[in-house]
């Protein structure tokens, strides 16, 4: 399928992939921050911002822009993480003039006061309602203690008493910062015609500021371990999360990574899943690779009744091992590798997926990716790879957290 | 743009079976969904969660294969999977890549009709089914819904799938081998297939794996007298959970689609009227949303919110007030709203193999027929706002059942 790239004048990149088969278009704005990227003072404001985006512009008020969605038929949303905020929307090719005019327009909000006002209280029931998922509330608190005083260690939405005290011109600030337009990227995949897009981006983001935006802090993660239980007596099973170093998300041991989260962690028949959730020891585990940009974390979680929260350590602990000092089996990398190569291909059949990993790969990689590429990507991942990943990232004193009823272990 | 025309082979097996393919040639993927005539309302009051036990044990050995070569064959074609107990159905999905599907097939053929109902695999998904009950516990906006459910629908179909402690720990291997004796049957089956795909060469290959498996009556189920009951659930959590029902109609009633609409008004996108009036104009919660609850026989409006234990009485009034006002009358303009995300959703989900399987047991199901995209969309267009008030003066948000999960209880002016 053809690729297209240009860089506008003002530094805004646009990214696509035409595909005259497909029924839709998806279009998402990538800007370059996060969590990772506020100040003292600021905790939450990227996460706040992006619900800000919708509350109105210069041209719409709030009711204006959702309407503006709602009657084009848009699957829209967004979302932000520790280092991207964006912003998408799916839509029938026909509309695509005016999504992204709505999506083009939201990224410079206007930030009314009442507004800011009203959208902190929304902002702190999102806050509550994490705080009574215990899987949620662990993984936060885990990330926190596990990259410690790293900019990855702090909390996408901050706390009450953080958005409590924001101000407008924080945000402000924030945003005249962040929100540059040589930190967007825009990536498109679906059926429309390049030289349409490349007219949109000129019409509606042409003119946007263009000044450089302050490097981000891409220090080393500190390797945390340990072992701490957090009592919370009012959860009746243990939520338990440990967390050990991985590639970057631009390491060349990336796709070794991927296939190892499966091969470990995969939902069924993966070593986790023998050990641990066929013989019913847990109700649930998991073994993930998480990647970011100069750091990347192995998540190991599990959840179980607290009486068995010690041996199931015990048998996590045997697993890692085992891994590590025996390697992975032959079948074991094949099937992994057929399984991620399956989600590939169906994963590239939906247009949102498609315009998400474009732009991922383009702002992680500097480059655009094939289905092909990809495939050949995961193939080629042998025992050498794992080899060579498990001596440079070891899966070694993971840090735990146990988040429930035990006071200890 | 015009609609696509649906490519759709349809196949009755005589034991009653139906097989639905779609054919979706710009695709490499193809994905399945076998739905049965079975579930947690058909299982016996004492082993409450025996149907949901019974579908975790199918998949631990079936045919020629124990566990662990089961699960290794099925992970080695690059299939992801899922399996779950419903009220009235059980569901086995699969994904793949279309080329791999034959094979996938054969093997859900066994899990389907031979499988091992091990006894050594009983405790293991015992001691599975005990935690995901015992997870509830953690889990108020799940747990909320569990009441909901009970409180409003008459026993049997208000039950839940992971059943109750007493009836976990006491079901036995003999429960499962008899359950699924008893109900698992070619009647009311549907093997529903969507993706790059041939309909004439799975006719055949459905024929040869499902064509002699004896059909058998299914006992039907018998729905208990039941009244409604709002309740309090008296709980310290720090977001106080709030549920509404009222009843509405079923996907086969004529009026189907206006109450699609109806809901559409309340919940469809962020210009929705839960959306704006209550969490944009007042910010008093993050989640808020109104859905469908539907049975062959009954529909209802399921309505869920969740604020902070200060906010919740505004909270509540302020979404009842919504949906009392909703007779009172429906601007084109925000109809043409609903109607626009309506049709989009329809074209969208044709690019995904698994929600067209899915969407085929759907219509199959409730209306005996697959609707054709072009009907559904002139249902769509044909909506107006005086059909809506006129289904919501015949339907009317009404009669709530209301339940609340929080420290405090709230008040509200009964109908």
């Amino acid at each position: 399928m053809p690729f297209h790239h240009l860089t506008l004048a003002n530094g805004l990149q646009v990214l696509a992939e035409t595909n005259p088969g497909a029924l839709s278009v998806a279009v998402g704005f990538f800007v370059r921050t996060g969590s990772r990227d506020e100040q003292a003072g600021e905790s939450g404001v990227s996460h706040f911002l992006e619900h800000m985006a919708f509350k109105g512009t210069k041209r719409r008020d709030a009711l204006q822009v959702n309407r503006d969605f709602d009657r084009i038929g848009a699957d829209n949303n967004a979302y932000t993480s520790e280092e991207l905020t964006v912003y998408h929307a799916t839509v029938l090719p026909e509309y695509l003039p005016q999504v992204f005019d709505v999506l083009a327009d939201i990224l410079r909000p206007a930030l009314r006061d009442a507004d800011f006002q009203t959208e902190k209280n929304v902002i702190k029931d999102e806050i509550a309602r994490y705080e009574v998922r215990p899987e949620w509330l662990v993984y936060d608190i885990s990330r926190q203690r596990y990259f410690g005083d790293h900019p990855l260690g702090r909390s996408i939405l901050g706390t009450r008493e953080s958005i409590d005290a924001l101000t407008r011109q924080q945000m402000l600030d924030y945003f005249q910062r962040r929100y540059t337009s040589s930190n967007i990227v825009v990536s498109a995949a679906g059926n429309f015609e390049w030289n349409d897009l490349v007219a949109l981006a000129e019409k509606h983001c042409g003119a946007w500021n263009g000044s450089n935006v302050p490097a981000r802090d891409l220090c080393e993660s500190p390797c945390r371990s340990g072992l701490e239980v957090i009592a919370r007596d009012k959860f009746k099973q243990e939520y338990v999360m440990m967390w050990g170093p991985a590639p970057a998300a631009n390491s060349p041991l990336r796709y070794a990574a991927e296939v190892l989260d499966s091969i470990i962690g995969d939902y069924t028949g993966s070593r986790l899943y023998w050990e641990l959730v066929d013989p019913g020891l847990v109700e649930s585990a998991d073994f993930s690779y998480l990647d970011a940009e100069g750091a990347g974390a192995f998540l190991l979680s599990f959840t179980c009744s607290p009486e068995n929260t010690a041996s199931n350590l015990e048998i996590v602990a045997q697993v890692l091992r085992q891994v590590q000092t025996e390697g992975v089996t032959e079948e074991e990398l094949r099937t992994a590798k057929t399984r991620l190569a399956s989600r590939e291909v169906r994963g590239h059949e939906r247009t949102p997926r498609r315009m998400l990993s474009i732009g991922d790969d383009w702002i992680y990689l500097h480059q655009y990716r094939t289905l092909d590429d990809e495939l050949a990507a995961i193939d080629a991942v042998d025992a050498a790879a794992i080899h060579q990943l498990l001596e440079k990232y070891p899966l070694r004193d993971f840090m735990t957290i146990a988040l429930g009823p035990l006071s200890s272990l | 743009m015009g609609l696509p025309n649906a490519d759709i082979h349809i196949h009755q097996l005589e034991n009653g079976l139906t097989l639905l393919v779609e054919r979706i040639p710009h695709v490499r993927s193809a994905s399945f969904s076998i739905s049965l005539q079975a579930g947690c309302a058909y299982e016996p009051a004492d082993r409450r969660g025996l149907a949901s036990m019974v579908v975790d044990l199918m998949t631990r050995g079936a045919g020629p294969r124990d566990n662990r070569e089961l699960n290794q064959t099925l992970d080695a074609l690059g299939v992801d999977r899922s399996e779950s107990a419903g009220v009235m159905r059980l569901d086995f999905s699969a994904s793949m890549l279309a080329r791999d599907l034959s094979k996938t097939l054969e093997i859900y053929a066994d899990i389907i009709r031979r499988p091992q109902l091990p006894e050594r695999e009983l405790e293991p998904v015992r001691s599975l089914a005990l935690q995901e009950l015992e997870s509830l516990a953690d889990d108020p906006p799940g747990r909320l819904l569990v009441e909901l459910r009970r409180s409003y629908l008459p026993p049997p179909i208000g039950r839940d799938y992971r059943g109750d402690l007493e009836g976990v720990r006491s079901i036995t291997i003999q429960d499962v081998r008899h359950y699924w004796q008893r109900y698992v049957r070619p009647e009311e089956t549907i093997i529903s297939i969507a993706g790059n795909v041939d309909g004439p060469s799975l006719r055949d290959q459905v024929e040869q794996l499902f064509g002699d498996w004896s059909a058998g009556p299914i006992p039907p189920i018998q729905l208990e007298k039941w009244t409604p009951q709002s309740q309090h659930v008296s709980e310290d959590v720090k977001q106080t959970q709030i549920g509404i029902v009222y009843s509405s109609v079923p996907m086969s009633h004529p009026e189907y689609y206006a109450a699609r609409g109806a809901v559409g008004v309340l919940s469809s996108g962020m210009s929705s009227r839960l959306f704006t009036n209550v969490r944009e104009a007042h910010g008093l919660c993050y989640a808020i949303g109104a859905t469908l609850w539907l049975f062959k026989d009954r529909g209802a409006v399921v309505c869920y919110t969740a604020g902070e234990p200060h906010n919740a009485q505004e909270l509540l009034d302020r979404t009842l007030h919504e949906l009392r006002r909703l007779p009172e009358g429906v601007e084109e303009e925000e109809l043409d709203r609903v109607k626009a995300g309506l049709k989009s959703a329809l074209i969208m989900k044709l690019e995904s193999t698994s929600a067209r399987a899915s969407g085929n047991v759907t219509d199959w199901y409730f209306l005996g027929r697959i609707r054709s995209l072009s009907e559904v969309q002139q249902e769509i267009d044909s909506l107006t706002p005086r059909a809506i008030v006129e289904h919501l003066q015949r339907f009317p948000p009404t009669n709530f059942t209301i339940v609340t999960l929080g420290p405090e209880p709230l008040k509200w002016q009964a109908d």
